[in-house]
């Protein structure tokens, strides 16, 4: 039975291969997508957006998370608002991820009308994804900052360092290939999402760009959105298209991944 | 060189004078701790010890009399256990520590520490070092200031062509060296040692008890240990603390305290003769 | 503190920017602790928000109702409530009996073992290379079962549509013609519908339980394993009867968390579940879930709807909200339980 289990990772990864190769080209990283009956075409564009808005994500999240996190693994147990925060990121991490959209759809799309701006964007979208990467790196962070051995630090506070002196000397140094994998772990879940981008960042077939310029402020494309655009449409370039680009995203999802392993693999044996 | 002129100086106390005979003006640290608590836990009550200098002071007693809590009330690293609280007071050079004005972080940089478990950081041997020098804002040569405390903590001529190693590359007794030098690399005015030959073989603890003796001729030490002859071969005075059980709880308190010598061959207090007679026989 | 000036060269007390610094960098963690808790309150508050004027407008209604029509105004989510808990319930039947299997054959290393035995046979189980093989193969079955967990739901989405739903849909349309008096086969697959979702979801939510349980079944001490051989128990005997049921608390734990993730789940759902407004318990009708409803709707939403939609996704909040309670409670009570073990 666990076999069988397996068979549809094979089988997924199988389809990605054979099918997904036989578009792959260098085409496919520079070109733009392809409309109604056009053949050939690429996703550049969502490659791109995929990074810019992962980007703007782990802008948000990463600040966000080790510095929570530091509270947290400073703070005793009895710590109310500790306790707390940590409920909060537990809860957040249980959140569907379509409800991480929701939010952003609410704060960012139509929320930020208020202020002049606002629909869909870049940024928006990496809003939503921030939400859904914020929980992941705070507690695998929290995590890695208590392993830090209590005798380390310890031994700063006895050469006379504050405890700020001390969380960025000694803790977070060592606690640092611990957070670098939540982190990368967190990016690569946020790379494969879908739901949260589809009315956050929506979708384009162009550039990031408006005038030249780089535009955080508009629909922007991603590989995730453009997998499910394409897969229902009935031309066999789209489909064709959908099938390679899921093969670019999970390897890069993958190849995240690995890095993630691979850093805490040199964690452990530091 | 540096005489500081902060708000927070302090008049020498009045009471500086009495301690118990001994002269003022040879102890680094007048220790007084009338009652320490953890909480409602009473941890230790009526200890006086003064600390001298260029001397060793062993801190001897049964495990649970306080010890090492003592210890760790003369850099004020009991600040950082929750429900601490204090009374009495501990004179540094004549200055109360714990007068309210005083930032804990500022007496550590004075007396150093040297710990139960050997603990560098996860960075280089010269990083380790140099590490009390970095806090210190230090701006001369450190590359000489390192070698100067790896020399006097006997470990320069096994590390020297290895510096940037990891600190935790080294063997238990050379990583414990290692914190040695740390410790002294910035100076400080007294090193406390809790019981830094527990975690090492007897090899590696004779290595250590030598460079004590070395160390007192430019630092004042004191000293926990729970090995009896340790105490006997390095320090000049001791101090024997024993366990009160009587109001339920378990509160250590010192009992005796003087020459070295005089603790073991001669010991005044019952408590005293039965410990010492118990470890030596 | 005033220190003579023979007795130090080095120590200096902290400069007032280095306490400055101290004081900011300390004050900056406790805002972002604060920050992850209003975060949570925030999000919680700004889809009631907006979902205000069509709770005051509908009421409980809403949650009933079993039409959805824009140009009638007429909203209702019952079919949606309806398909989300009948596809998760249907993904955790398939996930739950894949999963735990999974998880008791990597937390047992049967493939492992077996692959000593062989190689005993041959009596090269101390080989360099050889004798390496076999933990390094169960190694290997754990990190492929999390690979499982690393593809992005939108590659599972495209491979139901292009691999599952062509592979089933002649058998069940068979099973149709056969069965079709048994509600469950009611109707025929033409294309998404609940089972390819299901089983799919399933695939999706496998990981989980199979990680979960994994590490529950390995924590249970090896003192009860023993305890049960001396009894005379036979491997499986011990299996189900000691060790299964000492992790059960933990298992059962992973799965109420797996079928949280299975309720908020989105895209394998909106791409294969046919996006069908209704109630049906045939296994092959299209259906609809909160979550895809959220999906395919909100891109072009106007005002009026998107306080409809917010409706909806404040009750698939809920939902999800209750099931990761029930699910974290029953793993801490688990772990708590196992502690008089130790």
């Amino acid at each position: 039975m666990t076999l069988v289990a397996l068979v549809p990772l094979f089988s997924v990864i199988f389809m990605l291969v054979w099918r997904g190769s036989k578009q792959l080209s260098l085409g496919v990283f520079t070109e733009l997508p392809p409309t109604a009956f056009e053949e050939g075409g690429g996703f550049g564009n969502a490659i791109v957006g995929t990074l810019a808005i992962v980007g703007i994500a782990a802008l948000i999240s990463v600040p966000f998370g080790i510095l929570g996190a530091i509270y947290l693994s400073e703070a005793d147990s009895e710590n109310r608002l500790a306790r707390s925060a940590r409920f909060a990121a537990k809860v957040l991490s249980g959140f569907p991820s379509i409800l991480a959209g929701v939010f952003a759809y609410g704060a960012m799309v139509i929320g930020a009308r208020v202020w002049g701006w606002g629909g869909f964007s870049a940024i928006a979208g990496g809003v939503a994804l921030s939400i859904l990467m914020l929980p992941m790196i705070l507690l695998t962070a929290e995590n890695a900052l208590h392993m830090v051995p209590r005798r380390m630090k310890e031994a700063s506070y006895g050469m006379g360092a504050t405890s700020t002196q001390t969380m960025l000397n000694v803790t977070l140094p060592t606690a640092l290939p611990g957070i670098l994998t939540g982190i990368m772990l967190a990016v690569a879940r946020a790379a494969g999402e879908t739901a949260p981008l589809l009315f956050t960042a929506l979708f384009s077939n162009y550039w990031l760009m408006s005038n030249g310029k780089i535009d955080l402020l508009q629909p922007t494309a991603s590989l995730a959105v453009l997998i499910y655009n394409f897969s229902s449409m009935p031309f066999e370039n789209q489909i064709e298209m959908s099938w390679a680009a899921a093969l670019v995203l999970v390897l890069l999802v993958l190849f995240m991944n690995l890095i993630g392993q691979a850093v805490s693999r040199r964690s452990i044996r530091a | 060189m540096n005489v500081h002129h902060s708000t927070n100086s302090l008049e020498t106390p009045e009471s500086r004078g009495a301690q118990s005979g001994v002269k003022p003006v040879e102890n680094v640290i007048d220790c007084d701790i009338q009652e320490l608590y953890y909480g409602t836990f009473k941890a230790v009550r009526d200890t006086r010890i003064p600390i001298e200098k260029n001397a060793i002071t062993a801190f001897i007693g049964p495990s649970g009399c306080g010890k090492s809590t003592v210890l760790r009330c003369l850099n004020r690293m009991n600040d950082l256990v929750r429900g601490f609280r204090f009374q009495g007071h501990v004179l540094f050079l004549g200055q109360d520590i714990y007068a309210p004005a005083v930032d804990p972080v500022e007496v550590r940089r004075h007396i150093g520490m040297v710990f139960q478990q050997p603990n560098p950081f996860a960075m280089s041997i010269y990083k380790n070092v140099a590490y009390g020098l970095k806090l210190n804002g230090y701006k001369g040569n450190r590359d000489e200031l390192v070698e100067q405390a790896l020399r006097r903590a006997a470990l320069w001529d096994e590390v020297k062509d290895k510096l940037h190693k990891s600190g935790l590359s080294l063997s238990g007794g050379q990583q414990q060296r290692l914190c040695i030098a740390r410790a002294i690399a910035t100076e400080p005015a007294v090193l406390l040692m809790d019981e830094p030959c527990s975690a090492l073989d007897p090899i590696a603890t004779r290595k250590i008890e030598e460079l004590m003796l070395q160390l007192k001729e430019r630092y004042s030490i004191a000293i926990v240990t729970h090995n009896l002859q340790q105490a006997g071969r390095v320090a000049d005075k001791t101090g024997f603390l024993y366990v009160d059980t009587s109001q339920g709880g378990r509160t250590g308190y010192l009992v005796e305290f003087g020459e070295t010598e005089r603790i073991f061959k001669d010991p005044q207090e019952a408590h005293t003769k039965e410990y010492i007679r118990g470890e030596f026989s | 503190m005033e220190i003579p000036s023979d007795e130090t060269q080095i120590s200096r007390p902290p400069t007032s920017w280095e306490k400055f610094a101290d004081r900011v960098f300390r004050g900056l963690t406790y805002v972002f602790a604060w920050l992850a808790v209003l975060l949570v309150l925030y999000i919680a508050g700004q889809i009631a928000y907006y979902a205000w004027p069509a709770i005051q407008e509908r009421g409980p209604g809403f949650v009933t109702g079993q039409t959805w029509d824009n140009n009638r105004d007429v909203y209702g989510i019952l079919p949606e409530i309806w398909g989300t808990l009948y596809s998760s319930l249907l993904a955790l039947i398939v996930g739950t009996s894949f999963g735990v299997v999974a998880a008791v054959f990597l937390s047992e290393g049967f493939l492992g073992g077996f692959l000593y035995r062989v190689l005993k046979i041959f009596g090269c189980q101390n080989h360099p290379v050889l004798g390496k093989l076999p933990s390094f193969l169960d190694s290997l079955l754990k990190n492929l079962i999390e690979l499982l967990a690393a593809i992005p739901s939108v590659v599972y989405g495209l491979w139901g549509i292009f691999v599952v739903i062509p592979l089933i849909r002649e058998p069940c349309n068979w099973i149709h013609e056969q069965f079709g008096w048994i509600p469950f086969f009611g109707t025929s697959l033409s294309g998404p519908g609940m089972l390819p979702a299901a089983v799919v979801l399933a695939i999706m939510i496998l990981p989980t339980i199979t990680a979960i349980s994994r590490d529950a079944l390995v924590a249970v001490p090896s003192k009860l394993r023993e305890a049960a051989y001396g009894m005379g128990a036979t491997r499986w005997e011990a299996i189900v009867s000691v060790i299964i049921p000492t992790a059960s608390g933990a298992i059962f734990g992973s799965v109420v968390l797996a079928l949280g993730r299975a309720l908020g789940e989105t895209m394998a759902l909106a791409m294969l579940v046919g996006n069908a407004n209704r109630i049906s318990v045939s296994l092959f009708s299209p259906a609809n879930t909160l979550a895809a409803l959220l999906a395919n709707n909100f891109p072009e939403a106007g005002p009026k709807e998107v306080a409809v939609l917010m409706y909806a996704a404040l009750v698939l909040l809920a939902i999800t909200l209750v099931v990761n309670f029930i699910g974290a409670w029953l793993l801490q009570r688990a772990t708590a339980g196992l502690e008089g073990l130790r």
